[in-house]
């Protein structure tokens, strides 16, 4: 047990020791977590619309006013040739093009049948999606409130009425939040424990460690303590201004959280170091490291859904440790859930953190 | 010159002494590429969803069947009463629910306006909206199918420009090509002359008659190097296995890569240089440029959504100005006189960085 304090205060010393560390460590994710969550977010605003108009009539004029009045579209020009909207989409200079047709008021008046067209910049795709849909509300809209002049009144047929569970508000943040607070912890613990074996190795002292009784579970133990306790202060510090600065609900159990995190970084340290015991220089470490936390993250469903992956790449997320602790986060604080609805997460994680560091102790040898 | 090109080939057999970093660094971005080019997409196909049916007529029935066969959808788990809803949702498998009122049938034959509510899990807000509009739109068809409502006079066609079929590939597929590129142009220089530091070796650098812009230019030439293989195979990659259009002209697109790559290889350098060790190095071009990267470059999120003061620190990431070039001319076929504005702010952010480096660079150890 003394050896094993030991090991823990040289390495608290030897992390603190370097003045850079400890801005690096606390104030750098903090700074990210309170300005990139911001970033996060897919509502679709701003979207810079060109409109040709070719009737230039009564009918058109109302449906460009009632375009520009709306919040989601910026009007950027209005023209009667294609060409100068098309000219603006080239240049990334306007998203979509709305064009209204010779004679379309005149028919729209006289019930017959019309067209209106929509050109999108299509490359990014959400985007050409979204401001479509939009903009084919707005002319429904439209055409019921023509309808209402007339002093109908209209029936839907069918009336939709949609409520948003959880986040009624569709408050992005409260999704991104915690993901982003499980990824800066994450990478931290990662990298800090991936780095650290291999360090000694390539600055020589881990030849005095090997001639020190201390037995091989000690070291590692006596290496992973510092970097629990670092990761789980930074979880707790991310976590008060997840709750207090963006106000993320907490339905769930904050034991049940804490269980998860503590096993979870143990997972999480236990990789970083089977890969300071199988690599020889820091740098192969740094980029070893480094390969598998951006596949982490980018396959998490952090930033993307799982399910809109493909089925072998969503097979691939299974042995992916973050997916499971962003998924349980997410679950518990958002929607309350209790344990046993995620309890297979976390017979996951405990498994591959018992295995993840029995692999690490058999591979750290003592001898060089 | 005879010492500089002996410093260069010091740097070359220094990377190619360690075999293992050679195969981490070629193979990585395409294991990357393939893996992010598949799987990062916000399509969404077969989500599953619940169904609550408190009718039971002919009319639920073929609602139900057209939002199955419409292929966002896949109907997961019936339900039987309002309390189910919150049980399929905390197990986290349904996205959404939708409830047919009580009558439905009859109400819609009628016009007295049949009921159907749509409860998302908004948990993840992006997928419930997008999910809701989908539905929305079915149930709008469902609606004039039916009978209930006349068909509209009024018909808007919409046509996707560049990317007939909106496929997302188009947008995460460049984005993906371009944060790899940079992030493993930046790691490979920022750790090199914190190494040398570490290990003692910068001492003999720096007593030897070489200038510390000759050490800098000697340090980027062979990862420049290095960098444009791997800028080949990803581009390649893009082509024929993503198949991304080349509708531009390759010189200029060459020409649009070694700048950036340069921006991204002196980035590198200059957090080599303030750090000092490999590990400090490490954590600032790991943890201070990924998420910043991933996020401010508008390579997922768009940038035109984020609040101003972000928009404008955006700015000054030189992969969202890479992913607007490569996009236009790849995609586009755009030539320079469309993207001379983000080639020139890119260039202007790598003198910046030059400069910064030289003077940030230590001819003295402490």
């Amino acid at each position: 047990m003394r050896r094993i304090i030991y090991i823990v205060e040289k390495e608290f010393k030897q992390i603190f020791r370097n003045k850079m560390m400890k801005p690096i460590l606390f104030l750098m994710p903090l700074i990210q977590l309170a300005v990139l969550s911001y970033t996060a977010d897919f509502t679709v605003k701003n979207i810079r619309i060109y409109i040709q108009d070719q009737d230039m009539a009564s009918v058109s004029s109302r449906l460009i006013n009632k375009i520009e009045a709306s919040d989601n579209f910026i009007l950027s020009g209005v023209s009667f040739t294609y060409e100068e909207g098309f000219n603006n989409i080239q240049k990334n200079d306007i998203d979509v093009i709305l064009s209204i047709p010779e004679h379309f008021s005149r028919n729209y008046n006289s019930r017959r049948p019309t067209s209106l067209y929509i050109t999108a910049d299509a490359i990014n795709s959400t985007k050409a999606g979204i401001s479509t849909n939009y903009l084919q509300h707005i002319i429904q809209d439209f055409q019921i409130e023509e309808v209402q002049k007339r002093g109908i009144t209209v029936k839907p047929g069918i009336e939709v009425i949609t409520r948003n569970w959880y986040n009624p508000a569709l408050d992005y943040k409260f999704f991104m939040v915690p993901g982003i607070l499980v990824l800066l912890v994450t990478m931290i613990s990662l990298f800090l424990s991936g780095m650290n074996i291999v360090r000694e190795k390539e600055v020589g002292t881990i030849e005095q460690l090997n001639v020190t009784p201390i037995k091989k579970y000690q070291f590692i133990i006596g290496k992973l303590l510092p970097f629990l306790i670092i990761g789980l202060i930074e979880f707790t510090i991310g976590l008060v201004v997840a709750l207090f600065w963006f106000k993320v609900p907490f339905l769930g159990s904050i034991a049940v959280v804490y269980l998860f995190t503590f096993v979870y970084l143990i997972l999480i340290l236990g990789m970083g170091m089977f890969i300071s015991t199988i690599t020889d220089t820091q740098q192969q470490a740094l980029f070893l490291s480094w390969f598998f936390s951006v596949i982490f993250i980018l396959m998490s469903g952090l930033f993307t859904p799982i399910e809109s992956m493909p089925g072998w790449a969503q097979k691939i997320t299974w042995l992916n440790p973050i997916k499971y602790y962003v998924e349980v986060i997410r679950l518990i604080m958002l929607k309350g859930s209790s344990f046993s609805s995620v309890r297979i997460n976390f017979l996951i994680i405990t498994f591959s953190a018992v295995l993840v560091n029995l692999l690490a102790i058999r591979n750290y040898r003592k001898t060089a | 010159m005879k010492t500089f090109f002996a410093f260069i080939r010091k740097e070359f057999k220094h990377i190619f002494r360690d075999k293992r970093t050679l195969i981490i660094l070629f193979g990585m971005p395409i294991v990357q590429i393939i893996l992010f080019g598949f799987a990062i997409t916000t399509e969404i196909n077969n989500a599953d969803i619940s169904f609550l049916d408190l009718s039971h007529d002919s009319y639920s029935l073929k609602l139900k069947n057209k939002i199955s066969a419409s292929g966002y959808f896949h109907i997961d788990d019936e339900l039987n009463t309002y309390s189910d809803i919150e049980k399929s949702f905390s197990k986290g498998k349904s996205k959404l629910t939708v409830v047919v009122g009580e009558n439905f049938g009859t109400d819609l034959i009628n016009s007295k306006d049949a009921k159907i509510e749509i409860i998302t899990d908004a948990s993840d807000p992006n997928t419930a909206n997008i999910l809701s509009n989908y539905l929305s739109a079915i149930i709008r068809d469902f609606t004039i199918e039916s009978g209930a409502l006349p068909p509209p006079n009024l018909v808007i066609h919409s046509q996707m420009l560049y990317n007939p079929e909106n496929k997302s590939v188009f947008m995460f597929v460049p984005g993906v090509m371009t944060i790899i590129l940079m992030l493993v142009s930046a790691m490979m220089t920022s750790i090199t002359i914190a190494r040398e530091k570490e290990l003692g070796t910068m001492e003999i650098l720096l007593v030897s008659p070489l200038k510390p812009i000759v050490i800098i230019i000697g340090k980027v030439i062979p990862y420049m190097v290095l960098s444009i293989v791997n800028a080949m195979t990803i581009l390649l990659l893009g082509l024929f296995v993503f198949h991304i259009p080349m509708n531009g002209s390759y010189p200029l697109l060459f020409a649009e890569i070694i700048l950036f790559i340069l921006s991204s290889l002196i980035l590198g350098l200059l957090i080599s240089t303030v750090s000092n060790s490999q590990q400090t190095a490490m954590l600032i071009s790991m943890m201070g440029l990924m998420l910043p990267t991933i996020l401010l470059s508008g390579f997922i999120f768009p940038v035109s959504s984020m609040p101003a003061i972000l928009q404008y620190i955006s700015n000054i990431i030189p992969a969202k100005w890479f992913i607007v070039i490569i996009k236009s001319i790849m995609l586009k076929g755009a030539g320079f006189g469309t993207i001379a504005f983000e080639t020139y702010v890119i260039a202007f952010i790598t003198l910046i960085l030059v400069i910064l480096t030289i003077k940030k660079f230590k001819i003295r150890l402490e």
